[in-house]
């Protein structure tokens, strides 16, 4: 055999885990790696961002839509430190990712050479795992390793840091073997047959179970499992942001959003329960309000793949860990038929409270300024629940997470546990990629499309058609909101005297509008989802709308304010 | 919860950066270590690290499931004092004139069961394993006759009860 380079073998490596796209912005370390991607771009494909942060967040859509490992590459130093956080937000929403670095030469580590920077040392607290390669006799088993380890048991990102002169060096051959075990690491723990045992007695024996179901239930492949579940123990079920679009939006026993701005009878009703199950959710305090008072009244049940989830924040009086795919499918066998329609119907009575009080104001205001929540409506009369969603942080993407309509999983795309500003844009060009037959939408607000703004290029050069709408209320909403509430109005610095999103637009050759009156809502939002590429629209927003319902910081889930 | 002082046991594998990485999760949730040592353990290539730290129960459960969650790590425990066997060694550097003037001296040394390492024209060296309270009753002592350097080891210990860490390794055939 003809000996390869080590910049070579990342390549083969990639193309032996069936790598087609990669999201990336080169420089000096990485070099001999882009010299091969151009030798192997009818295998590899490489889509330039303008920034590196953009390549991460692209990778983590493209993860979200299409399920695979997302992969992003840049060089050393600069290129390296701009990727920290997509890093950091991959690792606290479990998204499989593989970040690749270039570094200088092996002889110059530590010399603080040109570019140099410590990236094992600075991602090693917001990756699974991270390796530096220095030799490229280590790079096929380091690639195996990292895309096993990024997509098995709780997904994460890797990071692979690799010298120069060890993408330079020569291989006497190179040889690629899946990655199928490591002996220091449990991807999925095992589950106790007991613990089963325990839960189906308590499920049954309940009177007003509750399900507070997140992102394993996708990351698991469990939708399915999930359902079947859910309709033959007839537990209403209600979602954490991540766990968003698992199940259908009209599903009878989908009851709505829990936590900060979920929706109320979800949030009151969590201390009414006499059983909680909580399925591939981890109680983050954005969900959980005050932990003092979260459900001290409920058998706590925990779905949980990663041990140290378990008891971290809630108390559980049954863990099952594993897979949820496995262990909702052996509890079904446990568990009796049941229906809870009194118990059901209570939801439907706080969402008649909600819906008189803020969801009729917003979502089918008739005069004023227009509010969120009309976009929304607007988006689901023309997309009837089969689009992908992509939002961004703040006021925009609590109110579409809330009023969005979905039909199937995998259509939510939002940074949660990090809550990055400017993570959407490059998110929904990634998601596009990732599942180019489905409509990609991307709410954004005006503060976070200026944190990545220059993707438009990227949008631009690779002309993915996603439809990019701009709520514009000319602030930073959500952080004014706060002000507003728990600051006496000081709005300290959160103004924004912005561009003209729609010259912007234009200036990247993308097509682009802007809607400031409700009777041209409904059109625009029309032409924009027919429009056969890349299209940008700019909603002028009323500027000081609040988001509500809300769960002020440290208080207690039945404390959820209306108003 | 009551603050108590307890023994973490990390068996990994021997890997450049995995000591930063543990690290990191005490450096994260603002734990101080007290002490920290590493070795290779029993099974060849299987390092072992002993850390203590001064927290509460719940603390050291969350700890511990943390570092027994990073991928090359195989196992950890956590262990209170009476459930180890453990020691400290400490070194004291002290002035070879003492040594010979005071009579004193050499019947500390004696009476705390400490041993001469070496001694020079100009210094000796005195070297105590035992328990925390007996390096720093020694220390206590010779500091008096004015100490050169001190230097005490991080705690290694060894647990009452089997970890049986080579069952664990045995174990994982996951997919
Ligand atoms: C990178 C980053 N910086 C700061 C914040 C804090 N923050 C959360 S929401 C928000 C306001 C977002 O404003 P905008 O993008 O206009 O959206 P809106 O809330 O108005 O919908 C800010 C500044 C953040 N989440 N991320």
């Amino acid at each position: 055999m003809k000996k390869i380079s080590g910049a070579e073998a990342v390549i083969r490596c990639l193309i032996e885990e069936k790598v087609d796209i990669l999201f990336g912005y080169p420089g000096g370390a990485i070099m001999p790696v882009y010299d091969e991607l151009y030798k192997f771009q009818d295998k590899v494909h490489h889509i330039l961002t303008r920034h590196e942060q953009g390549a991460t967040h692209a990778a983590q859509g493209y993860a979200r839509s299409s399920g695979k490992v997302g992969v992003a590459i840049a060089t050393s130093g600069p290129g390296a430190t701009n990727l920290v956080t997509g890093i950091a937000d991959a690792q606290i929403d479990s998204t499989p990712m593989v970040c690749i670095t270039g570094q200088v030469a092996s002889n110059l580590l530590g010399s603080d050479a040109f570019q140099e920077t410590d990236i094992i040392g600075i991602s090693t607290p917001v990756t699974k795992w991270n390796y530096q390669i220095t030799k490229a006799s280590e790079i096929s088993e380091i690639f195996a390793k990292a895309f096993y380890i990024a997509k098995s048991g709780r997904p994460g990102p890797v990071l692979i840091d690799i010298t120069k002169d060890a993408q330079f060096e020569q291989l006497e051959n190179f040889e690629y073997k899946k990655c199928k075990n490591i002996r220091s690491y449990f991807s999925v723990p095992d589950t106790n047959p007991e613990s089963l045992k325990k839960a189906s007695e308590l499920i049954n024996n309940a009177k007003k179970p509750l399900i507070v179901w997140g992102q394993g239930v996708i990351l698991g492949n469990a939708e399915n499992e999930f359902l079947n579940f859910i309709e033959k123990t007839g537990i209403p079920a209600a979602w954490t942001i991540l766990g968003l679009s698992a199940v259908p939006t009209d599903h009878p026993l989908n009851v709505g959003m829990v936590g900060m701005h979920g929706n109320y009878g979800p949030n009151v009703l969590t201390n009414e329960c006499d059983v909680l199950l909580a399925i591939g959710m981890r109680f983050d305090d954005r969900v959980t309000g005050n932990l003092e008072s979260y459900a001290k009244q409920a058998k706590i049940i925990h779905f949980e793949i990663d041990p140290a989830e378990v008891n971290k924040n809630v108390i559980a009086d049954v863990a099952i860990l594993g897979n949820v795919k496995e262990t909702l499918k052996d509890l079904l066998t446990l568990v009796e038929e049941n229906k809870h329609e009194k118990w059901v119907n209570k939801f439907t009575e706080f969402y008649n409270i909600e819906f008189k009080k803020v969801i009729d104001k917003e979502y089918n205001k008739k005069v004023g300024g227009l509010s969120m929540a009309e976009v929304i409506k607007s988006v689901n009369d023309n997309t009837n629940g089969e689009s992908i969603l992509v939002t961004d942080v703040g006021q925009h993407q609590m109110v579409a997470c809330r009023y969005t309509k979905f039909n199937s999983s995998k259509s939510n795309i939002t940074s949660g546990g990090l809550g990055t500003m400017g993570f959407a844009l490059p998110a929904a060009f990634g998601a596009k990629i990732g599942d180019p037959k489905r409509e990609v939408i991307a709410v954004i607000g005006d503060g976070g499309f200026q944190m990545t703004i220059q993707e438009l290029g990227t949008i631009y050069q690779t002309n993915a058609a996603v439809k990019i709408i701009i709520l514009n209320n000319n602030f930073l909403g959500m952080v004014r909101q706060w002000q507003q509430l728990f600051f006496d109005r000081r709005y300290a610095s959160t103004e924004m005297i912005n561009p003209d999103f729609v010259a912007i637009a234009k200036g990247y050759f993308i097509e682009s509008k802007k809607v400031e009156k409700r009777e041209e809502l409904d059109k625009e939002i029309k032409k924009m989802i027919e429009f056969n590429g890349p299209y940008l629209l700019e909603v002028i927003i009323e500027k000081e709308d609040n988001v509500f319902p809300m769960i002020p910081s440290g208080s207690s889930v039945s404390d959820v304010r209306l108003e | 919860m009551k603050k108590i002082k307890y023994t973490i046991s990390i068996y990994t594998e021997n890997n450049v950066g995995l000591l930063n990485r543990i690290s990191a999760i005490f450096l994260k949730r603002h734990i101080n270590i007290r002490s920290i040592t590493s070795s290779e353990s029993e099974i060849p290539n299987i390092y072992r690290f002993i850390i203590v730290v001064n927290v509460d129960k719940e603390q050291i459960i969350k700890l511990v499931k943390q570092i027994e969650k990073q991928i090359e790590v195989i196992a950890a425990y956590f262990h209170t004092d009476e459930e180890t066997i453990f020691l400290e060694t400490a070194l004291y550097k002290v002035k070879s004139k003492s040594l010979f003037n005071e009579r004193q001296i050499q019947n500390i040394i004696k009476e705390s069961r400490a041993n001469i390492v070496t001694v020079k024209p100009d210094y000796f060296v005195i070297e105590k394993t035992g328990w925390r309270e007996e390096t720093e009753d020694l220390y206590l002592k010779l500091k008096k006759y004015g100490l050169l350097q001190f230097v005490r080891s991080g705690r290694i210990s060894v647990s009452k009860k089997s970890m049986e860490i080579t069952k664990f390794l045995k174990s994982n055939k996951n997919e």
